[in-house]
């Protein structure tokens, strides 16, 4: 029979007596606990600001038409056991475009696991504006299925994607050849393609990525002025961008398209393989580093109620022979250890989340993000509840193991031995 | 007379640092409303017997019995609900704990047993102070009290339980002769006016023989 009223109150006058011990002890989970949400909060708002820039923008498979040279030959076919050598191999001159695009998109809007898939039109062009000329890249989307599926407007410094549907003969500039061109919104450019036409669009926005290389090439139009440009119809479609419902069926699904169609699908993960790692990496310091803190605090714990029992000898022994069993004991130094756990666990959770707080509200100015003005930060409730459990499970192990030594204690060895 | 605690062949053996047996067949029965001492040299036993009818040591052969049931063999929390309840400790040294105050001192026991409520202790305890005259003491920290004061809150948390019999190991040893007088005559009090069983082991001769009974013990057997 457990008589936890008695038992509390006796570990309540210990903690209250041994104060700065008790505060000592308290601070260490909170400075764990705290550091551990504010790093998790940080980090993961991190990685999910970098899964935004780059995961979100891509598609999940890219699907194109490469140019490239048959695998075989039909001098090969004709002599298949022969050793046969073909000099200057060319591939043969092709369009661009993916052969009958829209029963194809329509065929992966109808698979279960697709989310959308958008076609686009990619063109080599010339930006012109007055004298000058630069080589660039122009996109013809669907802009409001882009904003919806794939974030496009997290990229638009000025202007609205909206504006490119509505607009007719628009173009969305990307910032560098804005700057380079000292255009702005508003004004006209003209852009000519490989075969000769020109044609001078509006410029309704400006788009910035973050990634020079990009902004200083390429700019977005509506997919219809694309084509009317180079001339084409409305089925010529260059590039397909596939969202999944799960990223990870990216893999299969793209292997299973390049069967079947014989085109070139890139998924996400061959992509963007660094990143995946760089991601793990990034979560698996996180947590060493907080739990490396939370063990630390630990073991504080765990010395303070080893130099408690120490002290308490004596009143082990007596509680001992007036009646109070082992495991009174046990539970006496125990619940000492779980109350310092919860109240430095849950001080822990406050200071975390104001330490969040503040990063969250810290400036964060960059250039290749315009659209962050603070540091990230991921406000999950599931790391607050990760943190006070770490904390009840490392200081009811910090206080396990000096109780069941003070459950040990043999009251006639302290009492003979005075 | 009813038997409040009765012993038979109890040995006891040390096996560090050489195997060496302290107790020989002791056979010793204490009566309710009996005030005895134990006397005897400095190694002869005497603190071990007590330890082991204390029901603290439980690491002996033969059997023992307390208001008639056997105890040996019983597991360590059936051991103490039995000390809890009828039998009351007091040492050379006081321990008591220093961060409370003389009132929960005493009244801790109690608390444990859990029988009666907390305004039922808290008046036990106060009554028990008012017997031996520290009520005045009640609300003052154990650490701040003086050393014959400290051995009187011993005596009184001993008693809050109302036990069957009180053990003492050496209770006057570290006090002078007026507060062991005192000390003495608190026992010998509770022996008369309330029929309690005492057993007392002493060094002090005077102490014995004010005692009903004294058992002599000599190379760990009962001589007398």
């Amino acid at each position: 029979m457990i008589n936890w009223r008695v038992i509390l109150s006796i570990a309540k006058t210990h903690l209250v007596s041994k104060r700065k011990q008790t505060i000592t002890a308290g601070l260490g989970v909170t400075f764990g606990i705290g550091a551990y949400i504010t790093l998790v909060c940080f980090m993961t708002g991190l990685n999910g600001m970098l899964d935004d820039l780059i995961l979100n923008q891509t598609p999940h498979i890219h699907i194109f038409n490469e140019i490239e040279p048959s695998q075989e030959q039909p001098l090969e076919q004709k002599f298949k056991d022969a050793l046969t050598q073909i000099h200057s191999i060319r591939p043969k001159q092709r369009k661009k475009n993916i052969h009958n695009a829209f029963p194809l998109i329509q065929n992966l809007a109808n698979n279960r696991d697709v989310m959308a898939a958008l076609p686009q039109v990619s063109a080599q062009i010339f930006y012109i504006s007055g004298s000058i000329e630069l080589g660039g890249n122009l996109t013809g989307i669907l802009p409001n299925e882009e904003v919806t599926y794939f974030n496009f407007d997290k990229y638009v410094v000025s202007g609205t994607p909206q504006a490119l549907e509505n607009t007719p003969n628009s173009i969305l500039l990307g910032a560098g050849v804005a700057k380079k061109m000292s255009l702005s919104v508003g004004d006209r450019i003209q852009v000519r393609t490989a075969s000769g036409v020109v044609k001078p669009l509006k410029i309704i926005g400006i788009f910035q990525s973050g990634v020079t290389e990009i902004d200083n090439v390429f700019s977005y139009s509506n997919i219809k002025t694309v084509q009317q440009l180079l001339g084409e119809p409305q089925s010529y479609v260059t590039d397909i961008n596939v969202k999944l419902f799960d990223m990870e069926k990216a893999g299969s699904l793209s292997r299973k398209l390049e069967e079947q169609y014989d085109l070139k699908a890139i998924d996400i993960k061959t992509a963007n393989a660094q990143f995946e790692t760089g991601t793990t990496i990034r979560n698996l310091i996180t947590y060493a580093v907080s739990i490396t803190l939370l063990i630390v605090a630990g073991f504080g714990i765990y010395n303070i109620l080893n130099m408690l029992i120490y002290e308490k000898m004596n009143d082990i022994a007596i509680l001992k022979a007036t009646g109070f069993s082992g495991k009174d004991v046990q539970y006496i130094f125990m619940s000492q250890a779980i109350i310092i756990g919860i109240l430095g666990g849950v001080l822990g959770l406050i200071v975390g989340f104001l330490l969040s707080m503040a990063i969250d509200n810290t400036p964060f100015v960059t250039e290749a993000l315009p659209t962050i003005t603070t540091y990230p930060i991921n406000h999950n409730p599931v790391f607050y509840i990760i943190g006070i459990v770490f904390a009840l499970i490392a200081t009811f192990f910090a206080g396990y193991f000096p109780a069941r030594k003070a459950r040990k204690i043999d009251p006639v060895q302290i009492i003979r031995g005075q | 007379m009813e038997t409040v605690l009765h012993t038979k062949n109890i040995n006891k053996y040390f096996n560090n640092p050489v195997p060496f047996q302290v107790l020989k067949d002791i056979n010793l029965s204490v009566k309710k409303g009996e005030f005895a001492s134990i006397m005897g040299k400095s190694g002869c036993g005497k603190s071990t017997l007590l330890y082991i009818l204390s029901t603290m040591d439980s690491d002996y052969e033969g059997e023992l019995f307390i208001n008639g049931d056997l105890i040996t063999g019983q597991d360590g929390d059936t051991l103490s609900r039995i000390r809890n309840e009828h039998i009351g400790f007091v040492f050379q040294f006081h321990y008591l704990l220093s961060e409370f105050t003389v009132l929960e001192n005493v009244m801790l026991p109690a608390k444990k047993l859990a029988i009666k409520s907390y305004q039922e202790i808290t008046h036990d305890a106060m009554e028990k102070l008012q017997m031996l005259h520290i009520d005045h003491l009640a609300n003052k920290r154990a650490s701040r009290v003086s050393g014959g004061e400290k051995q009187r809150i011993a005596i009184a948390r001993a008693l809050i339980n109302n036990p069957t019999l009180i053990m003492g190991d050496e209770p006057t040893g570290n006090l002078d002769s007026y507060n062991a007088d005192n000390v003495l005559d608190i026992f010998r009090q509770l022996s008369d006016e309330q029929g309690l069983s005492l057993l007392i082991v002493t060094h002090d001769t005077d102490f014995a023989s004010r005692t009903d009974r004294i058992i002599t013990m000599s190379d760990g057997r009962i001589i007398s």
